[in-house]
């Protein structure tokens, strides 16, 4: 790793001004995704400016509408009396995520900011246009079982990138329509989920639409409706400790077996959490059972561009949102 | 006087704990890297991002104005290593059977491959000057993938030129039987690159102690063949080489072999005469210390319609390097497990451009019984015929292959235990018919099998004055427990507590042991010390003739002859019964799976894992044994797979995030099971291997296991869950 240097700044003002000012200065929060980036040269930063003493941890709630801090650890929200109650889909996404080790040092923040687990972006051997812009992707005609297959770019595949974003957490924030509050050289302003994250165009250097030097300080949830059905379903090649294949956050807004309102969000399929309106729009009105569910869920993949090794995404998708909508509804599928 | 009968074993009835098991919890255990020394230095190394080609130049100079280096070394640059031949101009590529040799000329092997170290003064700055090297290659086309090359196997040299070679084509009966069989199955098995990834990554700290004595604190599995090949690679005499080797986090056939980057370290501290120490990164752990080959097996199989096996024919391909061959035993297993009377098998290999790989736990059987135990499965579905019947039906009762007796063979005796254990009779016949909670749920077995070894060892016995036991033989603890084993083995010869034992290895200078691998630890070493504690009390019961008193203890019996200690060394070995048994170790593995239908995930609910290895030394530390064998085969069966892009040449696995290996959550409840019937034939104290029984037919029983629970049978591992929706 290149030497570099650590600053810790007194305040948020501070730490603002040292990242957007400075050529090549970077947050750091709990370190367990930038510190691996740099051991690995991905990320060479001359300057980490050291956050995690600013004020940013707490979590609150006040009329209908729940804070996080930034610097909020994933278990302490995870564990949170009130996200648990009101916003359990948030507190299951996260407990999916990484390991108990890691999310007691991971940050909301950091979280949404995590960068991509392509193998090809975290290996500097191979050609990377997240990494390096105009280098290429080797993920298109290589090996890409966990890549994107939605969200692509249509024109120049090659100057663009397939990767996913890796975070369980997010997935939950997607389909619970949370608003990030930041703070930046231009001042204070509130990004909603759908629009923080980037699709990667013919700039997958970019993962979110945050300025240089601009700091998440918080995270904030409207009280809801979904609270009694939720469920977060994470397909993943072991039990634990694995990202995502596909992972879907579904919330039902029921009233006497009638769907009023879902919220059905994925992850591991996109550059960003993706949302499926069309999916929530097929639930909507309908009683619940396994067949609206089902006749919903396979509205999911309509607009769906598959990959040599991904292709099986297609099939898998729509089960596992059909699955996740029967948990979530607490129904029991029966299979033929 | 002591009758030697008269000793009462104090020993405890209940398993020992690990003898090291505080060391290890409290971390005063001291692995390889964690010996300090005052001018200690790092190294870490630069690798190559192709596959096949020459280093047309290396700039190193940014890096050597880096703040702390001390050396930066390479093929142009290297001080040579006396044990290699003189390098060729224009350089060659060295023949068949040559071990890599670091820095010695700019030819590419494999991706991955050193081509540079740099040493510092710390760590940090030893990784950042390494980044700063700048290597300029001569691209060459390289051909790393298996299925694109697989028509270019062939038979080994080293087989064509031995025909005693097992490894030869081998017809028993009459050649490809099974095609005239009434009942016939074919199918092709493959399994890919697995590593082995122990948690502690390879490591070394090289000191030159003066210009011709070198001490070497390295991760390895053998302290006597690392003492040996660095002899050679530095022309020293034996007796100047040191190698001490403590303990060790995990190995399972990754530290068999001298690899390139001790030698590295070892060169680097003679150049520097400062001490060296090198560390891999985990990403290097995928090309620095060998792997499980890339196999694919075919199986062709004829049966009775009554379900008695007419034929087998077994063909394995197995991958290697373009330098090195690397023979597995495969398709051996098909030639003993059943009795059958057609038995052909070919064993192929094909050369890549990748490193060699090595053995990895239940090297090549393992491989083999994956497909041979799915195999039978598939026959079995194929008769309608409950599998584990199949398998008591074509018990073989001695060695087919050989025509021998067994030494002992309690395999039928294991599958009616674990059959019980598991509750195998509430299991359906029809694939997909068994569900539970909206899973669907699958029961699968499979037979294993693991040749017997045993090596010629040595080991010292001495009593102290205090009645305490110091045992010593420069045998290792790769984690099955060794000295705890051996303490027990000791302790019941000489009829004191355990604890009172002392166990001493990981050190060359102690005598001459194998090292630890092919499940031969107790069976050799253990036999050793049986032998030697043996003779040791002989000598203590002489010396008690004629004292006052009838029973005195040891220590008074030291005391009273004026002695601060006693001590015996003997030597234990095979004799003639090698070629008048057939000798392996048995088992069995059960194992109940659920999959999701939607889905096609699989978690693993129930195991019981049966083993006949003869006597059961320390059943704790033995059930840890069998119970990690297990896990291991969790992982083969459905994760552990280390992808390549093609194209590149080059893994994309490159951590443990993308490198799978099981995690508490994926493991159930493991039951384990031993027969614990001595086999006096076998070595004085009637004891066999554990350690790779323990992973053979594990895969093969999970897979078996899925396919009953969905009657999709996949062939190729591992079980990922697109194969299965
Ligand atoms: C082995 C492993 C497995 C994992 N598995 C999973 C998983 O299954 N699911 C999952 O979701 N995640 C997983 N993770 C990722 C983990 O969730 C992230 O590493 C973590 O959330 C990052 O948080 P951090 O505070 O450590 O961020 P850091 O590493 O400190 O920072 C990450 C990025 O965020 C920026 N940043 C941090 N805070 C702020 C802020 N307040 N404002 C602006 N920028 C900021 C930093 O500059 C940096 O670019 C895994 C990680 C590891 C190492």
């Amino acid at each position: 790793m290149r030497p570099f240097q650590y600053i810790r700044p007194k305040n948020v003002k501070e730490a603002v001004d040292m990242v957007s000012l400075e050529e090549n200065a970077r947050f750091i929060a709990g370190g367990t995704n930038l510190v691996d980036l740099m051991k690995r040269n991905i990320e060479t930063p001359d300057k980490l400016v050291d956050i995690t003493h600013l004020p940013l941890k707490k979590i609150e709630y006040h009329s209908g509408t729940l804070r996080i801090g930034a610097l909020a650890l994933n278990s302490d929200v995870a564990e949170h009396a009130i996200v648990n109650s009101r916003f359990p889909l948030l507190a299951k996404a996260i407990d999916a995520g990484a390991s108990g080790q890691l999310r007691n040092m991971a940050t909301v923040g950091g979280n949404l900011l995590q960068r991509t687990r392509c193998a090809y972006f975290y290996d500097t051997a191979f050609p990377c246009n997240k990494r390096q812009l105009e280098t290429g992707c080797a993920a298109v005609g290589g090996i890409n079982r966990m890549h994107a297959i939605f969200g692509l770019e249509k024109n120049d595949l090659e100057k663009s990138c397939i990767a996913v974003h890796p975070s369980d957490m997010c997935v939950a924030l997607a389909a619970l329509d949370a608003i990030i509050i930041t703070f930046g050289p231009k001042g204070e302003r509130k990004i909603p989920i759908q629009d923080f994250h980037r699709l990667p165009g013919n700039r997958p250097d970019l993962d979110s639409i945050l300025e240089k030097g601009e700091l998440i300080l918080a995270v904030e949830l409207k009280s809801n409706t979904f609270q009694q059905h939720t469920h977060y379903l994470k397909i993943r090649d072991r039990a634990a400790y694995a990202f995502a294949i596909v992972s879907a956050a579904v919330a039902l807004d029921v009233q006497q077996d009638q769907i009023r309102a879902a919220r059905v969000a994925l992850g591991g399929v996109a550059h960003k959490p993706w949302r499926l309106f069309d999916v929530e729009k097929a639930l909507a009105g309908k009683p619940i059972s396994q067949n609206t569910f089902r006749n919903a869920a396979a509205v999911s993949v309509a607009d769906a561009k598959t990959f040599e090794h991904n292709a099986f995404k297609i099939k898998l998708l729509p089960n596992v949102i059909l699955e996740a909508l029967m948990n979530a509804a607490g129904l029991e599928p029966s299979y033929d | 006087m002591i009758n030697p009968k008269n000793i009462h074993a104090s020993e405890p009835d209940a398993s020992l704990d690990r003898v090291d098991g505080p060391v290890k919890v409290t971390g005063t255990a001291k692995y390889s890297a964690e010996y300090q020394f005052g001018q200690l230095t790092y190294a870490v190394l630069v690798t190559s991002s192709i596959a096949k080609g020459k280093i047309k130049s290396i700039n190193a100079s940014k890096a050597e104005k880096a703040p702390g280096v001390l050396t930066i070394i390479h093929h142009l640059n290297s001080p040579g290593i006396p044990g290699y031949p003189v390098v060729k101009q224009p350089a060659e590529r060295a023949p068949l059977g040559t071990a890599f040799r670091v820095f010695y000329d700019e030819l590419i092997y494999f991706n991955g491959q050193p081509v540079a170290m740099v040493v510092a003064e710390t760590f940090e700055q030893a990784v950042h000057a390494a980044s700063l090297v700048q290597v300029v290659y001569e691209v060459e086309e390289h051909q790393t993938d298996f299925e694109a090359n697989i028509s270019k196997a062939e038979m080994a040299p080293s087989v064509r030129r031995s025909k005693n070679s097992p490894f030869q084509d081998y017809d028993r009966g009459t050649t490809d039987a099974w095609k005239n069989a009434e009942v016939k199955i074919s199918a092709t098995y493959t399994i890919p690159t697995q590593h082995h990834q122990p948690l502690e990554p390879h490591a070394i700290i090289a000191v030159w102690e003066a210009a011709d004595k070198l001490t070497v604190y390295d991760k390895n599995q053998g302290v006597k063949s690392a003492q040996g090949n660095l002899a050679q690679t530095f022309k020293l005499p034996r007796e100047n080489v040191k190698v001490i080797s403590k303990f060790i986090g995990g190995a399972f056939g990754s530290g068999i072999r001298v690899w390139p980057h001790t030698v590295a370290a070892v060169l680097a501290a003679k150049k520097l005469n400062r001490p060296v120490k090198l560390v891999l990164g985990r990403e290097l752990m995928f090309t620095s210390v060998g792997y499980r080959p890339y196999t694919v097996q075919k199986i062709e199989m004829g049966a009775t319609k009554a379900g008695m096996l007419i034929a087998i024919t077994h063909e394995g391909i197995g991958q290697t390097s373009q330098y090195e061959e690397h023979l597995e035993r495969t398709i051996l297993a098909s030639r003993a497990m059943y009795a059958c009377p057609n038995v052909s098998t070919r064993y192929r290999l094909l050369s890549l451009d990748v490193n060699t790989p090595t053995w990895m736990r239940g090297p090549g059987d393992a491989t083999g019984m994956f497909a041979l135990e799915s195999a039978v499965d598939e026959m079995a579905f194929a008769l309608n015929m409950d599998p584990l019947e199949m398998r008591l039906k074509n018990h073989a009762d001695s060695d087919p292959e050989r025509n021998l007796p067994w030494s002992a063979k309690s395999l039928k005796a294991c599958y009616l235990l674990g059959a019980e254990k598991f509750g195998w009779k509430n299991r359906a016949l029809a694939p997909r018919s068994m569900k539970s909670n909206g899973w669907l749920v699958g029961y699968g077995m499979a037979s294993s099998l693991y040749g017997f070894h045993r090596h010629p060892s040595k080991a010292k016995a001495i009593m102290l004055a205090d009645g305490s036991v110091v045992v010593q033989s420069a045998t290792m603890d790769i984690g099955p427990g060794t000295g705890t084993a051996m303490s027990r083995i000791a302790a019941k010869v000489l009829g004191v507590n355990p604890r009172k034992v002392r166990f001493e290895m990981g050190d060359s200078s102690l005598p001459d042991a194998p090292g630890q691998n092919g499940s031969s630890t107790i069976p050799s070493v253990g036999s050793a010390v049986h032998v030697v504690c043996e003779s040791l009390r002989n000598k203590l019961v002489t010396l008690a003739e004629g004292m006052p008193g009838t029973s005195p203890s040891y220590a008074n019996i030291l005391k009273y002859h004026n002695l601060s200690q006693l001590e015996a060394t003997e030597e234990s070995k095979s004799g003639p019964e090698r070629d008048q048994y057939s000798m392996y170790s048995f088992g069995c593995h059960f194992v109940e799976v659920h999959v999701k239908p939607l889905t096609g995930e699989v978690h693993v609910k129930k195991v019981v894992t049966c083993a006949d290895v003869g006597k059961i030394i320390n059943e704790k530390t033995a059930r840890s044994q069998s119970i990690g064998g297990v896990v291991g085969g969790i992982g083969m069966a459905l994760m552990e797979a280390s992808v390549m892009d093609h194209r590149y040449g080059r893994y994309i696995t490159s951590d443990l995030a993308s490198y799978h290996i099981p995690v508490h959550a994926d493991i159930p409840q493991i039951e384990v099971h031993y027969i614990d019937k001595p086999d006096m034939l076998v070595n004085p104290i009637g004891s066999k291997g554990l350690g790779e029984i323990a992973i053979v037919g594990v895969a093969a029983a999970v897979a078996n296991a899925v396919f009953h629970a969905t009657g999709k049978r996949v062939r190729e591992l591992p079980i990922t869950l697109e194969k299965l929706i």
